[in-house]
């Protein structure tokens, strides 16, 4: 799973060097076919017209992290002659830099694909899903314009936490269920294990299940072939009037907003007038086509097709995910639509050095622009000067982000320790009238309101989901106890593996709960959560004091039960993180007036260096001067001076043990 | 003006030592000496030695003028050390060469310090004897321990039998003359038995005594063992305890504490040594020899740092097809030169003088850059420094910590 890459530096200072160039391009060994950016001109334009709603399937795949989506997706592609088949065929769809380094898919992606079943042509249109639950609005949103999809199972690691979330997204959404027994090539594969799991989990008989190697080509036809036979088409009229539904949107900075859409019904072409159903402005279209995975432009795209289309949306505001476009003056029933992505982690995010800032901004600006469910609020920190507080669906989200941000921007960021949005149902008639409103959202320490103005805080849980072989079910469940999360459920789904169900606080998970999860089980339990609203906590701010003086960017938010374990600890980790000085330094806890766990940092005594000769001088200047520049960087607490890393380090690993 | 030439060979890997050096099977001393002795040829003529004008004479600082170095009229040497490497190793045929270079090249007065740095074993009353005759007319040896289990811990291929007899022949031929190297602070030792082995050696020495914490370099056998946990890292307070222990017992033995890690009594001060900290010129000789200097020969008018070749083949070719061998030179701007006054000065008693500073600049007084509101102010309030009519120098407390003090300094200095 994809949490498993992060690295052990990955809200620290990143470095800015080791920069790829132009990421959004596709690189220069695909071939010419698919490797053509945003082409409209060349190709002879093609007539869909030939595919009426019947031989039209719209599937998704989805599957576990590594399970091998996107590799079959790149037979699906060569199969159907969309790409050449090339033994480089490696994740075509994964078209993002972070995507193919991670092994993860962050962006959907849509590709036509056309093929003959029994003397039919038949268009495919695969749509590609994120496969982290932290995207899972992109997956709920891939599905929406999908009638099935195919279920991807690795034969050996069987069914994991993420099959089960995205099992469910495509259940709940009544979409047929292809299931996929994938990598039965490889010496461990148990395929009977899986299809086992798979019946007694799913409900699906055996029997459906086929059994595949992605990455061999085998039997992969037979899921072309049960693509075409159990998938529905969609259920739409080319004669009714248009009705389109925006699935997906990137940014061009030449051509503006390019919006992907599915149509409901009706037909679309250059020159039609459009008009957005949430916004209500007036659109003249540019362009359509289908993605192949490329812009392949089109004549026309009718009802039960999915494709793309410019229309001169100058802002990625303008086509809202979600959204349904009509014809001018033939209005229709707007689709249901998506709620909009709800951030659940913060964190503050600054320049390494203040004068970055307005590369930063304008780097954030045109992440944002592709990426609209990152949240974000100017923020300022005495320590770290001005920057954000930027608001993630997850925390791989919230590495994604920064590793695009380093690796399509080249710029270096500091990112503070993440929280979560605790809110606060306040009392004080005063701060009601302040605020407007009876309950606030804090997402910001800085702003928590006291006790005595709040008549209950409350705090965000998520409904984790746990998948693991037996022999280590007695540590998770003493994990997740330390978590402070309540058991929902506990099933053996096959005699060696089971799942369990609980409901944690956001913020017990937040930091290293994946990574300590995969620790004490030697990486065989994994891991997945939904939003599951809020619940009351008994939550009070901390505060850490240098020499008397509070350091702002330490205060924290936690529940009562944890302030003594993680005021000491904090306390620790700031002693091994500040260098010792001239002086003593008291390090404190407290909580109020109260002080909770004190360190005491000894003034240093001697450090002088030992040799100074004739041979030793210039490298000694070299060091003095650095530390000489380090100390006009130094943040100063009262008298104390404090290195910059020196907090994000000890937040960093705030939970460890 | 300073000449230090450079031996770079070793007959063992000492497990702490990170200096440029090699182990070879067989060294061929005879070209090694050409070319020692036409580099420090050439850099003496490219330096015009003789131009040099002696600093620091006839100044009435705190500590008096005995400080300086002895008198001599312009255009002389006044100090050669033969460092390394082993330059012990190397025969006295190749230091009386070098030396008659410098004698042909520029004034080499007969009282100048002429210092060879000796390992115990290579030390014996013979080869000393033979150095003697060659000009060597003062030893620093290599002791480190009078404890065997810690001379083997440091690699040494010597033991503290060893040791004892070189320093003992060695005061004999070189009285008054003879210095010796101790470390301190190694894995597992304690307060204790460094006090012992203090004692030891304050029976044995001579007039200077160097006293080195020992520092765990990057690269070296020790260091790999101490940062991978199978020796114990010697906590700080620990090492403080027994800097300020050996410091009491040498003033206690009447040793003046001149600077940071050396000793001298009866005025035994290494003149060499002291051209460092004073920021005068010196000359690097050999491979991966460092130099300071003003290249006069060359048309230069600014102080340069130079290195010479690392690697003792290439640097030999390089001295045969072009006179010197230097890889690496910089022009010190003015600022960085008073960096380097301030950073070196600070770690000897007499600090920074006025007059030193006024050399290096002239426009602006030390009192003029430390004497108004900043972290020398601070520091001076807080008890670690002084400045007064001698200059600005460090107190004994603050001397420990010169490395903290040092960072806000050179930003004072950045700033005036």
């Amino acid at each position: 799973m994809a949490l498993a890459v992060r690295t052990a530096a990955w809200w620290a200072r990143l470095p800015s060097s080791r920069r790829l160039a132009t990421p959004l391009c596709l690189p220069p060994w695909l071939p010419a076919a698919c490797g053509r950016p945003y082409s409209s001109s060349g190709k002879e334009k093609l007539d869909m017209s030939t595919y009426p709603v019947e031989s039209i399937r719209n599937f998704s795949i989805i599957a576990h992290v590594d399970h091998g989506k996107s590799t079959l997706a790149d037979r699906l592609l060569e199969i159907t002659g969309t790409i050449a088949k090339t033994d480089r065929n490696k994740q075509v769809l994964d078209k993002l830099q972070v995507e193919r380094e991670r092994g993860i898919t962050v962006k959907a992606q849509s590709a036509s694909l056309f093929y003959n079943h029994e003397g039919v042509n038949y268009l495919l249109n695969l749509i590609d899903t994120p496969g982290h639950v932290d995207f899972s609005y992109e997956v709920s949103r891939s599905l929406s314009a999908c009638q099935g999809v195919i279920l991807v199972v690795d034969a050996n690691e069987g069914i994991q936490a993420q099959t089960v979330a995205n099992f469910y997204l495509a259940f709940e959404a009544q979409l047929a269920i292809i299931p996929v027994i994938n990598k039965i090539d490889l010496k461990n594969a148990d395929p009977e294990r899986v299809e086992k799991q798979i019946e007694k989990l799913f409900d699906i008989p055996i029997h459906e299940c086929v059994r595949i190697s992605a990455k061999k080509g085998t039997n992969v036809e037979k899921v072309l072939q049960k693509v075409v036979e159990k998938i529905p088409p969609p259920h739409c009229n080319t004669a009714d009037p248009l009705k389109a539904l925006v699935f997906d949107s990137t940014f061009d900075h030449y051509r503006g907003v390019i919006a992907n859409i599915a149509l409901f019904g009706g037909e679309i072409q250059k020159g039609h007038k459009i008009v957005s159903a949430h916004t209500k402005k007036r659109y003249e279209v540019n362009e359509v086509g289908i993605l192949t995975p490329n812009e392949q432009p089109t004549h026309k795209l009718y009802a039960g097709q999915v494709g793309y289309l410019v229309a001169g949306m100058k802002e990625v505001t303008e086509a809202q995910i979600g959204d349904t476009l009509f014809l001018y003056k033939q209005p229709v029933e707007p689709l249901p639509g998506f709620k909009s992505a709800k951030p659940m982690v913060f964190a503050g995010m600054y320049p390494v050095d203040q004068t970055e800032y307005n590369n930063l901004k304008s780097a954030l600006e045109r992440l944002t622009l592709n990426d609209s469910s990152v949240t974000v609020h100017r923020d300022s920190s005495l320590a770290l000067g001005a920057g954000w507080r930027l608001g993630f669906l997850g925390l791989l989200h919230m590495e994604v982000f920064n590793q695009r941000l380093e690796q399509e921007y080249n710029t270096s960021v500091i990112l503070t320790a993440p929280t979560v949005p605790y809110k606060a149902v306040l009392s004080s008639a005063k701060l009601i009238k302040e605020y407007g409103k009876g309950e606030i959202t804090i997402i910001n320490p800085a702003q928590f309101p006291d006790k005595l103005s709040v008549s209950e805080y409350l705090e965000p849980t998520v409904l984790g989901t746990i998948v693991t072989p037996q022999e280590y079910i007695g540590k998770i469940i003493v994990l997740c106890q330390d978590r402070r999360a309540v058991q929902k459920d506990m099933l053996y789904i096959d005699e060696h593996r089971v799942m369990l169900k609980y409901l944690f606080p956001l913020n017990e998970i937040v930091v290293d709960f994946y990574d300590t999860l995969k620790s004490l089980s030697s990486g065989y339990a994994s891991f997945d959560y939904e939003d599951a609203g809020y619940q009351a906590a008994d939550l009070i701010k901390m505060d850490i004091l240098l020499n008397g003086n509070p350091v702002e960017e330490l205060a924290t938010i936690i529940h009562n039960d944890k302030a003594y374990a993680t005021g000491k600890f904090l306390c620790e980790r700031l002693k091994d993180a500040i260098p010792r000085q001239l002086f003593e330094i008291a390090i404190q806890a407290a909580i109020g007036k109260k002080i909770i766990a004190r360190e005491t940092l000894k003034a240093y005594r001697k450090n002088v260096v030992a040799k100074c000769y004739g041979g030793d001088i210039t490298r000694r200047m070299k060091l003095l001067k650095r530390q000489a520049e380090g100390k006009k960087l130094m943040r100063k607490i009262g008298n104390v001076e404090v290195p910059r890393d020196a907090f994000i380090r000890v937040l960093k690993r705030q939970t460890d043990k | 003006g300073a000449l230090c030439p450079q031996w770079p060979y070793c007959r063992k890997r000492c497990s702490y030592c990170n200096f440029n050096k090699y182990v070879v099977p067989a060294v061929d001393e005879a070209a090694m000496r050409a070319c020692l002795v036409r580099e420090a040829r050439t850099l003496l003529r490219l330096s015009q030695v003789q131009r040099w004008v002696l600093r620091g004479r006839g100044s009435g600082g705190p500590f008096g003028a005995h400080l300086h170095p002895p008198h001599y009229l312009p255009h002389s040497v006044t100090s050669v050390f033969f460092g390394g490497g082993t330059p012990s190793l190397a025969s006295p045929r190749t230091m009386a060469a070098v030396l008659e270079a410098i004698a042909g090249a520029a004034r080499l007065p007969a009282g100048a310090e002429v210092t060879l740095e000796a390992n115990p074993s290579s030390a014996s009353p013979q080869r000393l004897d033979g150095f003697r005759a060659a000009g060597i007319n003062r030893l620093s040896i290599g002791v480190q321990s009078l404890d065997d289990a810690e001379l083997q811990l440091l690699g040494r291929e010597h033991t503290a039998a060893e040791a004892r007899a070189a320093v003992e022949a060695a005061r004999r031929l070189f009285p008054g003359r003879t210095s010796i190297d101790l470390i301190f602070g190694l894995p597992g030792q304690s307060q204790g038995a460094w006090a012992r082995g203090l004692e030891a050696a304050l029976e044995l020495c001579d007039d200077h005594v160097s006293l080195y914490q020992l520092t765990l370099e990057r690269g070296t056998a020790l260091a790999a063992q101490v940062w991978g946990g199978n020796l114990p890292a010697p906590p700080q307070d620990l090492l403080a305890d027994m800097y300020q222990t050996a410091c009491t017992m040498l003033v206690a033995a009447g040793f003046r504490h001149y600077e940071v890690s050396n000793f001298a009594r009866k005025g035994a001060l290494s003149t060499h040594n002291l051209s460092y900290w004073r920021a005068e010129q010196y000359i690097g000789v050999g491979p991966g020899a460092h130099g300071r200097f003003v290249p006069w020969g060359e048309g230069g008018c600014s102080r340069e740092a130079r290195v010479q070749t690392l690697e003792p083949d290439a640097w030999m070719r390089e001295v045969q097809s072009r006179g010197h061998s230097t890889r690496r030179r910089v022009v010190l701007s003015p600022l960085e030169q008073l960096e380097e006054v301030l950073a070196l000065g600070l770690r000897t008693d007499e600090g920074v003088t006025h007059e030193r500073w006024g050399h290096f600049s002239p426009y602006l007084s030390l009192k003029a850059v430390f004497g108004a509101p900043g972290e020398a102010a601070e520091l001076q309030e807080q008890g670690w420094l002084v400045l007064d009519g001698g200059g600005l120098r460090c107190r004994r407390e603050g001397l420990a910590l010169l490395d903290s003090l040092l960072p806000g300094l050179l930003c004072q200095l950045q700033r005036g």
